[in-house]
């Protein structure tokens, strides 16, 4: 894919007149997807995709647009001399960007992580064995996945992964279910079978008759999916300096000094220890780290090149969303092999579900329990309980009522597959959390 | 380009029980000022096929968009390929799913088509209502635009099906935002909930050309209003909020396959079961759900799903009676029941599951005064802002952008931060009053999430206002 894309970009760069510049995205992906239910095939496919973004740039007026790749070679660059052509005509209709930004230091990489996975069917059997007696649903996606930049004067950045993630869970009954996932850059049987294994003693524990619980303050564990869930809804508008400046991040009482979060708590955009490329559209760097809160305290925002240029400050690379790719929450001090014993009596969550905000400028979150969630008594999981529905500000559950964060943190790669395969990931530790709202 | 995928499927076709290719090609362009400046104007086009394949039980797709002949054969072989690998491991003898074999077309109904208008006019359209929204200092975000979509999609099948469909999307938003200290308050045209198939008059129909004095005035209220209180009183909700109730606790649950269990590792699972259609209570007498994919306006139309079966209009619920789950061919002949024409795809790369498309609540006899005048406490919420719902589509919790007192009858002052928050499986029998044809509002997003892997597709919704009693309604924190 990566001499690919670059012979495109010479192309594009062949046909450039008088003063103008284009910028160029790529992104491209040769996928296997295997769905499953009840440990059987739902859909297997292949799915081949390549498309490339184009702005194309005269002093401060650009236009931009993307298209399809056939992946032939005489055809894409036919398609690129059109559309290079079209947005030509453009560019006189519209007006001057007074916003427009792109990098002009040439700042080249390559980013490879070459692996050999096993052919799909080979992992598809694995899954299927591991599935036998049980009832297993999931998705099984696996290929290469590379995005690159090129601009006209000369910089090149190529970003390739060849990796699979298999996120499934176990079904007991109903609702009841563990979820698990396996994702990495080679596939490992033994590696496999300890994750399946630890699945299948915690749907051991779904086997007791489930408890309703009642609407009400309880303390409890927050296994680092469910904090990874919390604190991804943060990246939803809390952290970009558009929303800050527009006063529309949830996060607004933080910067206006009304509110904090708990002394332990530090949360950075890490990109050199995440899996998301480290290059945006506009050709900007982004920095190994972007400390967004440190120490309970709010402290530098996510800033797209856009941004940048509209209030008058550097970028940090961050895409036009101003959102974080690799979210990365600082471990506290409680060995998660203590968590259930110092939970002592309330509810071990295991995973959290359809976040959203109910009073944003409050940081007010609402969502569900879903899985793995137990009520825990005498520092011991007693039973499954049915689901229920937390309404709770972020200032509660990481600021005054953080008992604390766990030492260990996991790696949690996100399996979402919309429009391509995600790279975006998250580091997180477990939190114990005295007086936890739960409404319904 | 139509006729030569025709003519090259046809020198590729495997010997196999069955295969389709669904072609599916978009245009789309997105304009968009903020704070009175044109932001990028971007362009898109994305094309592709998908070759699908049934053998021997198994089933297998392969999707590119390499058109060539030879594009089209390494998709069928790979297709193929995943057939024989989980034949006889798959959920079901695809084998046997009966799908239709029909011939015909579909175009959306266009009025003034949206590119023929001149960029410069399209622009100025948008950037003279994002420029009514700065009334006040207090304004401190304001933003308009139009995206506009074309799609063509072709479905070939090796038993003789042939279908074209042609469509025109376009999708108005507008946002306004007020601050003062710590508090910051929006307010959207129908939030985000207004795309419709059409042309240029999609706008006039909506409102875009006249609603945006109204926002900013709203939105500067909602700063200084109280939050909505707490308890529990009756309900009445506006179209823009009922299309999210409507969507989130009766199009999802109804999913046949959800209720089959293909979405339990992602969206979830249903607490709607097999043995409930056909007499199970979903709400109060009032409630009559339509699946409407013939409606010409909606956002979802079409004349054939993407496993070529026909589109037809059904009542989902009547008088209050499950009737049908919204699923398609292939789940129909997995579960045994009978459903509709709602397999779907968000593109040439992800093969069609069962989706809502337009789904709508029927409307009744009342005019928004006779419900409002039915109502001692309450609250009136319009504008959807905040949604969450349990993974069987029971629990839910929505907010709405902008509320208003209802006392004695009467309409009273503006709260802020509405919120409400129930159990689906008894809130629809709290329905106590339906409006009339004068309250419907047509509406639709692009945004619907679903899937594994991944798709986002366009659903559209027509409900009139409703009136729901005993609710436990609450504001902000």
């Amino acid at each position: 894919m990566q001499q690919y894309f670059y012979d495109l970009a010479d192309h594009l760069t062949s046909l450039l007149q008088g003063e103008e510049v284009y910028t160029a995205k790529f992104a491209g992906e040769a996928s296997d997807f295997v769905r499953f239910n009840q440990g059987a095939v739902r859909q297997a496919g292949h799915v081949i995709q390549r498309g490339i973004g184009i702005d194309l740039i005269l002093g401060r007026r650009h236009a931009g647009a993307s298209t399809t790749l056939s992946g032939d070679s005489a055809e894409d660059l036919a398609r690129l001399s059109t559309l290079v052509a079209s947005l030509r005509a453009k560019l006189a209709l519209l007006p001057e960007d007074p916003y427009l930004l792109y990098a002009t230091d040439v700042q080249s990489s390559e980013r490879h992580a070459a692996s050999e996975l096993p052919a799909p069917e080979r992992s598809v059997e694995r899954i299927r064995e591991a599935a036998a007696g049980r009832d297993l649903v999931g998705l099984y996606a696996a290929g290469g996945v590379g995005s690159g930049f090129a601009n006209s004067l000369g910089q090149r950045n190529w970003y390739e992964t060849n990796s699979f993630n298999l996120d499934w869970s176990f079904y007991h009954h109903a609702d009841k279910a563990v979820k698990a996932d396996y994702a990495g850059f080679e596939w490992n049987d033994a590696a496999f079978e300890r994750k399946v294994a630890t699945a299948v003693d915690q749907l051991g524990a779904l086997s007791r008759a489930p408890l309703t619980v009642d609407p009400g303050e309880y303390r409890v564990y927050l296994a680092p999916a469910a904090v990874n869930d919390i604190v991804g809804l943060l990246g939803w508008g809390g952290f970009g300096l558009k929303s800050h400046r527009t006063r529309q991040t949830p996060l607004l009482k933080m910067t206006t000094g009304e509110a904090s979060l708990a002394p332990g708590v530090t949360i950075r955009e890490n990109t050199a220890e995440g899996v998301a490329a480290n290059f945006q559209s506009s050709g900007f760097i982004r920095p190994d780290a972007v400390t967004l809160i440190e120490g309970g305290a709010y402290r530098e925002c996510l800033v797209s090149p856009r941004s940048a240029k509209e209030y008058g400050v550097p970028t940090n690379g961050a895409s036009g969303s101003e959102s974080p790719e690799s979210l990365d929450l600082g471990a506290g001090t409680l060995p998660t092999s203590a968590a259930v014993e110092r939970l002592g009596r309330g509810l071990y969550v295991g995973n959290v579900h359809y976040l959203n905000y109910s009073d944003r400028s409050s940081c007010r979150t609402t969502g569900m329990t879903r899985f793995a969630t137990f009520w825990v008594e005498g520092g011991e999981i007693q039973a499954p309980i049915n689901v229920m529905r937390f309404d709770e500000t972020v200032y509660r559950v990481l600021g005054q009522n953080l008992v604390d964060l766990t030492a260990e943190r996991e790696f949690l790669l996100d399996s979402g597959t919309y429009g391509g395969r995600s790279t975006v990931s998250g580091r997180m530790p477990g939190a114990l959390v005295e007086d936890f709202r739960f409404t319904l | 380009m139509i006729e030569a995928l025709e003519a090259r499927f046809k020198e590729v076709l495997p010997d196999v029980d069955h295969c389709s290719l669904r072609y599916q090609s978009e245009r789309s362009e997105s304009i968009a000022v903020r704070q009175d400046v044109l932001q990028p104007v971007s362009d898109g086009t994305d094309a592709g096929v998908m070759i699908t394949v049934a053998h021997r039980g198994g089933l297998g797709y392969a999707a590119t968009s390499d058109l060539t002949r030879a594009g089209l054969a390494e998709a069928v072989r790979r297709a193929t390929r995943w057939a024989e690998q989980t034949a006889g491991r798959s959920v079901a003898d695809f084998s046997a799913v009966p799908y239709d074999v029909a011939q015909g077309s579909y175009t959306s109904q266009v009025g003034t088509a949206w590119n023929s208008l001149p960029l410069a006019t399209r622009i100025d359209m948008i950037r003279e209502q994002c420029a009514r929204l700065k009334v006040d200092d207090r304004i401190v975000d304001w933003y308009a635009g139009v995206s506009h979509t074309e799609g063509e999609t072709l479905y070939l099948d090796n038993r003789g099906a042939r279908l074209h469909q042609a469509f025109h999307w376009l999708v108005p938003v507008m946002a306004v935002t007020a601050n003062q200290g710590g508090e910051t308050q929006t307010r959207t045209l129908g939030g985000y909930g207004l795309g419709r198939q059409g042309g240029a008059e999609v706008l006039d129909d909506v409102g875009f050309h006249i609603e945006a004095p109204r926002l900013a005035r709203e939105a500067l209220e909602l700063l200084s209003a109280p939050d909505c209180p707490t308890g529990t009183m009756d309900l009445v909700l506006m179209p823009d909020q009922m299309i999210l109730q409507i969507h989130e606790s009766i199009g999802h649950p109804l999913e046949l396959d959800r209720i089959l269990g293909d979405e339990r590792n992602y969206a979830g699972t249903s607490f709607v079961t097999l043995d409930m259609f056909g007499s199970y209570r979903y709400g109060s007498d009032l409630l009559n759900i339509t699946f409407d994919p013939t409606r010409g306006d909606e956002l979802a139309s079409y004349a054939f799903d993407d496993e070529g079966r026909r589109a037809e209009r059904a009542y989902i619920i009547e008088k209050g009676i499950l009737k049908r789950p919204l699923g398609g061919t292939t789940s129909q002949a997995r579960a045994g029941v009978e459903g509709v024409a709602n397999a779907r795809a968000c593109g040439w790369n992800r093969p069609p599951i069962d989706r809502m498309a337009n789904l709508n609540l029927e409307p009744g006899s009342h005019s928004l005064d006779d419900l409002i005048g039915g109502v001692e406490r309450g609250v009136l919420m319009a504008t959807n802002c905040s949604w969450s719902i349990d993974d069987s589509r029971n629990k839910f919790q929505f907010g709405c952008e902008y509320g208003r007192l209802i006392e004695n009858g009467a309409l009273g002052g503006v709260v802020r931060k509405s919120n409400y928050r129930g159990v689906s499986a008894t809130f629809w029998r709290s329905l106590a009053a339906v409006g009339s044809e004068a309250t419907v509002q047509v509406m639709g997003t692009p945004n619907c999430g679903k899937g594994e892997p991944n798709q986002m597709v366009r659903v559209g919704h027509a409900s009139p206002a409703c009136l729901f009693r005993d609710v436990a309604v609450f504001g902000g924190a």
